[in-house]
């Protein structure tokens, strides 16, 4: 496949998904080169009060290593995130992290939106936002404040998907640039390492 | 949602600063906006000019404004593993040395951190010889945690949390249902002073064994972090403990060195410098 515009002016990806994307995931993390250039920031629905084991799962298969950060921390180049349990992840204009323990937003905390939201205020065009598989609507919104950012907007193949909504929501309610197999993401995120 | 333009943000918070002597303006900027959303939605505010008007105008109305901008979601036995790491190591450290243990809830919100403690130190035979103080910087949230009446939909997380913790009674001892709500049982909490303090431009009045600031300091940036740091570590007796989020870290803030890690999981410091 081949994906236009490309360029080296993106500055992150942000990845939404249910605990069902857990596969999916995985196979992102190991299909990426270990060079991949700009962090990638997760926020996946997890239970609320298992704080641990989640990122550990992921970091099996992982090429990069995956850390849940710390209220304030500075998000660098390469590194891949995850929004730890029980807290909003939010990114900050200065391009680093808050956490919070506000209300649930989609029934879900960590919600997507908010990570999705914040990060598009962040890095406004310079942001690669995906939507993967996933039972509720979170994320939809933040899709769609990403595509009025001018950021690129990818979800997953709904065909592809165990339960479809997530992504089939945010098709309804915003222009998406790419929608693609969990193959097909892994090779857009390729194409897009090269571009640095 | 409409777009809140930070500029305006600042017109807010530079009003309620001259006019209530509350300093928001170093709070997490994107919680704040999202606080203020809420507002406008919650009020049908046509935009923030309106809300700016009505909190310079309305002093009553300025109070529901503060309980709003500021987060009240808690539970209680927030990280069940916490709570068993004060029952076996901290609280039982700090009584070696003395009889009696002093606490601070920083930012008590609607009081279930300080039942969780109550009924902690309840089970450990020592809830008499306990002075603790809540203190937050809401009004409202002060009544609803003296009162000690909670929604009932949320007792099953808070039941869930105590078992995790392995408390060792029943948690349906500690509170009565009735009509969906929960009336905690209040001799628990008899001693406990409940005040107002704002964290940010209130003053240092006392000194404690052990201080508690659990994600509160996540809706502030980093600046007044450090300075309500600063004001924590001069509230907590040398060798005393200071309990943070379980995702805050106080790595970088400049009185860093004058804590040491005791547990890092569970973000327990130990003052050890004054």
């Amino acid at each position: 496949m081949r994906f236009d515009n490309l360029s080296n002016k993106y500055k992150a990806v942000v990845i939404g998904g249910s605990a069902g994307s857990f596969q999916g995931i995985t196979k992102i993390l190991s299909g990426i080169p270990e060079n991949f250039p700009i962090p990638i920031i997760m926020c996946l629905h997890r239970l609320k009060h298992v704080r641990n084991g989640f990122m550990e799962a992921l970091n099996i298969k992982s090429v990069k290593n995956v850390i849940e950060p710390f209220d304030k921390q500075k998000i660098k180049k390469g590194e891949v995130y995850l929004a730890p349990a029980n807290y909003h992840l939010c990114i900050e204009l200065g391009h680093y992290f808050a956490l919070s323990t506000e209300e649930m937003v989609n029934n879900s905390r960590p919600a997507i939106d908010i990570t999705l939201e914040t990060a598009a205020y962040a890095y406004k065009d310079k942001l690669v936002g995906i939507l993967l598989s996933g039972a509720n609507r979170d994320g939809a919104k933040g899709m769609k404040y990403i595509h009025d950012r001018g950021g690129i907007t990818i979800v997953q193949n709904p065909d592809e998907c165990m339960i479809d909504t997530m992504p089939s929501a945010a098709l309804k309610i915003t222009p998406i640039d790419y929608t693609l197999t969990i193959e097909n993401i892994i090779k857009f995120l390729n194409q897009l390492s090269k571009q640095y | 949602m409409q777009e809140i333009h930070i500029v305006d943000l600042r017109r807010l918070t530079q009003l309620v600063k001259e006019k209530y002597n509350y300093d928001l303006t170093n709070y997490a900027m994107s919680s704040f906006k999202r606080r203020i959303s809420r507002i406008l939605e919650l009020y049908n505010f046509k935009g923030l000019d309106a809300l700016t008007k009505k909190v310079e105008e309305d002093p009553v109305f300025f109070e529901e404004f503060l309980s709003e901008i500021t987060v009240n979601v808690t539970e209680m036995f927030r990280d069940p593993p916490f709570w068993r790491e004060l029952k076996e190591k901290i609280i039982p450290n700090i009584l070696l040395n003395h009889q009696k243990i002093s606490i601070w809830h920083a930012g008590c919100s609607s009081g279930e951190e300080v039942y969780s403690m109550a009924i902690l130190l309840k089970e450990m035979g020592i809830l008499d010889n306990a002075r603790i103080v809540a203190t937050d910087i809401d009004d409202r949230i002060i009544e609803i945690a003296k009162s000690g009446i909670y929604l009932a939909k949320n007792m099953d997380l808070n039941r869930k949390n105590y078992v995790r913790f392995e408390g060792n009674s029943s948690f349906d001892d500690y509170y009565k249902e009735k009509d969906g709500k929960i009336y905690m049982d209040k001799s628990l909490v008899q001693s406990v002073s409940y005040r107002k303090h704002d964290l940010v431009t209130g003053p240092i009045f006392s000194k404690f064994d052990l201080v508690l600031c659990r994600n509160v300091m996540i809706y502030f940036n980093q600046s007044l972090q450090n300075d309500v740091l600063k004001k924590l570590h001069e509230s907590t007796f040398k060798y005393g403990y200071l309990a943070i989020g379980s995702k805050e870290s106080l790595i970088w803030c400049e009185i860093a060195n004058k804590f040491i890690v005791v547990n890092n999981e569970e973000k327990i410091y130990k003052k050890i410098k004054e």
